[in-house]
């Protein structure tokens, strides 16, 4: 199994984003480096939900904003390890539509259950696989780390 | 040209982030790409030939779907493109 590390405060802020954008989806990117285990995540980046015709049940991250945050964490040293979202009053399970979507293989999917506007459950699933025809999402542990690596800190991402 | 690649598909381009090919329009540069990676191409790309349509191109800041050309804009050797697969999901 693999393991996704997060510091204490990228923990925090990601749950965070989930109880403000209650009862909406929040989405964001993660941003980190690799390990044979697992990705080893420095920074959140919080971003724009576009699906706005249905945003407490889906979300979208606008191509425009994944072009700046994928170049800001080439300017940072670090890779996308992945993107997190909430699933307000739903489980933190991936669900037929968050694997449909899923293109980035490779990289962890967090998804944190907000119940009645308080976070609960942080789940995180590594998507494995070589094809878009074989993907499969693989549930990883989430360990919570003291940051050791310390980067200039990137603001959000909207535009 | 400088196509940058993301990080699920840097495994396939000899694990790089980025890589300089010439090219006359952003087709040709993608062509340049999956010649010079062949790997790449059933993840650019359909069994037809088409762009997989989760891949997003984007010409510096313009989203090459919507130029007036699409794939066959021109660029020059200043010129980046950047392949974003899309992010979306819901419960």
């Amino acid at each position: 199994m693999k393991t996704l590390r997060l510091p204490p405060t990228v923990y925090q802020q990601i749950r965070a984003h989930g109880e403000e954008t209650y009862p909406n989806e929040c989405c964001g990117a993660l941003l980190g480096v690799s390990s044979p285990d697992g990705w080893l995540v420095q920074q959140a980046v919080p971003a724009g939900n576009t699906r706005t015709d249905s945003a407490h049940n889906r979300y979208n991250i606008s191509p425009a904003e994944l072009v700046k945050i994928e170049r800001e964490a080439r300017r940072l040293g670090m890779g996308i390890a992945g993107f997190y979202h909430s699933h307000p009053d739903h489980p933190a399970q991936w669900s037929p539509t968050d694997f449909a979507e899923a293109h980035w293989l490779g990289c962890s999917y967090v998804i944190t259950s907000v119940v009645q506007g308080k976070s609960t459950l942080t789940n995180s699933f590594f998507l494995e696989g070589a094809t878009e025809e074989d993907k499969r999402f693989e549930q990883e542990s989430v360990q919570i780390e003291d940051d050791l690596i310390q980067h200039d800190q990137i603001g959000s991402a909207h535009s | 040209m400088t196509i940058f690649i993301p990080s699920p598909l840097r495994l396939y381009a000899g694990g790089q982030d980025a890589v300089e090919v010439t090219a006359a329009t952003v087709a040709e540069a993608l062509e340049g790409l999956t010649q010079a990676h062949p790997d790449l191409r059933k993840h650019l790309f359909t069994p037809e030939g088409k762009l997989r349509s989760f891949v997003n191109l984007y010409l510096n800041d313009e989203d090459v779907r919507y130029l007036p050309a699409k794939e066959d804009t021109p660029v020059t050797s200043a010129d980046q493109l950047s392949i974003i697969p899309s992010i979306a999901g819901g419960d």
